[in-house]
């Protein structure tokens, strides 16, 4: 053996692993707008669009959920400057982002969609509401209480997916843990203290979600 | 400068797919004997096994899987253990699956109707004849559809063990990228590789939900 864990370094990282933490906040929040705004647009395309657009809309879900995130992350960052596209490494990163999981809340918002009864739409149509009032104030709010769990979960599932983006040099936690490693030599302990608050941000960030969502959507969210 | 030609790059980027299929089918195998035990844990009626299992789980499930990578291939080391990029990718990634294979399973047992107990139970089996013969067939059968998905996802998640260094599909096209500048291709091939394996897959979940739902 005569290995021992030195934790030494901890007090002089502290405001490296704070600053990394507070990117990975950003852009899991820019991510959850970004992505549940367009795969509302998304669902709701599938749903009522015409029909190219509904198909562009299944291949692209099909496309972002049988491929690795690492992968389409090199494909924005790397593959589309060869088509004149540069983007900063934030900016991939966000955008990367945003498409993977808007891939998984299409699926979830539309069957939030599906789950409020027709009648809902009629009712609200014969009050004489227009039908994009009829989607944005009766159908959309149900929908979104209905899934919300699920929202939820993926929203978390993305956050902790978001360690990858390190890999194209975006300054998150996962990033900044490379770089204390690289100065430290102290491999382990690095990657334990930042998988500890990798795992507080997720439990905390389900209990904002859930705490916030019982108080917008109202109760019975969970 | 070594020119490559497009089949050259597909040629490559197929040999190292190998690679991604091999560490799949192990993590796959691996996770479900190690999930197996976890689910024991999950499911018994002892509060403090099944609180450690809990825990498990839940660690596995809210931390990132590079975390877990990194920590499995600078850990390792330490007590002891010689470690190849292989052994940390193909560990790591049984743990991961492990846990989350646990859990869709532990969602089948407790699906399953209480009087499923107390019948195997009035016929005088005990504890892991009930399980081996009444409880986990149905558990497993009924479960089928996301065991199928999460199949998907461990597939798609040995793409981050390219980062600890190990040579499959992902870190192959980084080298081949290196060497061509030929980004959208070399990617874009990788992306169809990967969606090759995995939307079938996909489908037969699919198939098998709806099989369910009826």
């Amino acid at each position: 053996m005569g290995y021992s864990l030195d934790f030494g370094w901890l007090a002089g990282a502290v405001g490296a692993i704070a600053r990394g933490a507070a990117t990975t906040v950003l852009l899991i929040a820019v991510t959850t707008l970004a992505g549940t705004f367009l795969s509302i647009l998304g669902a709701a395309g599938k749903r009522n669009g015409p029909k190219p657009l509904r198909l562009a809309i299944a291949t692209y879900v099909e496309v972002m959920r049988n491929t690795p995130f690492l992968v389409q992350l090199f494909f924005i960052f790397f593959g589309l400057p060869s088509l004149g596209i540069r983007l900063d490494p934030i900016l991939a990163a966000m955008l990367a982002m945003t498409l993977n999981m808007a891939a998984y809340t299409i699926e979830i918002v539309g069957a939030g969609l599906d789950a409020v009864p027709r009648g809902q739409t009629e009712a609200a149509l014969a009050l004489g509401l227009r039908s994009r009032q009829v989607f944005i104030k009766i159908v959309l709010p149900q929908a979104l209480k209905v899934i919300y769990p699920a929202l939820t979960s993926q929203i978390v599932i993305m956050m902790l997916e978001s360690a990858v983006v390190s890999q194209i040099a975006v300054r998150e936690l996962t990033y900044e843990a490379d770089m204390l490693q690289a100065r430290t030599f102290r491999a382990f302990e690095t990657y334990l203290v930042v998988t500890m608050v990798y795992l507080g941000l997720s439990m905390g960030l389900r209990r904002l979600l859930v705490g916030g969502g019982r108080r917008v959507l109202g109760a019975g969210v969970s | 400068m070594i020119e490559f030609t497009f089949w050259d790059i597909l040629r490559n980027l197929l040999l190292a797919a190998r690679w991604t299929v091999l560490l799949s089918l192990a993590a796959f195998v691996g996770g479900a004997l190690v999930g197996l035990v976890v689910l024991f844990f999950r499911i018994s009626r002892n509060k403090w096994i099944k609180r450690i299992a809990s825990g498990y789980i839940a660690l596995f499930q809210g931390t990132p899987l590079l975390m877990q990578l990194f920590l499995m291939f600078f850990g390792l080391p330490m007590l002891g253990l010689r470690i190849e990029p292989w052994t940390a990718a193909a560990l790591g990634l049984t743990f991961f699956a492990s846990a989350y294979l646990a859990e869709i399973w532990r969602s089948g047992v407790d699906a399953l109707p209480r009087g499923q107990w107390d019948a195997g139970a009035s016929l005088g089996l005990h504890y892991l004849q009930e399980l081996r013969l009444i409880i986990l067939p149905q558990a497993f059968a009924i479960t089928r559809a996301p065991t199928v998905g999460f199949l998907v996802q461990l597939i798609k998640s040995t793409a981050l063990t390219s980062i600890i260094g190990f040579e499959e599909l992902v870190r192959t096209s980084n080298a081949i990228n290196n060497a061509t500048f030929e980004p959208f291709t070399v990617y874009g091939l990788v992306a169809l590789i990967f969606f090759v394996m995995c939307f079938p897959l996909t489908q037969y979940a699919r198939r098998l939900e709806r099989a369910a739902a009826h």
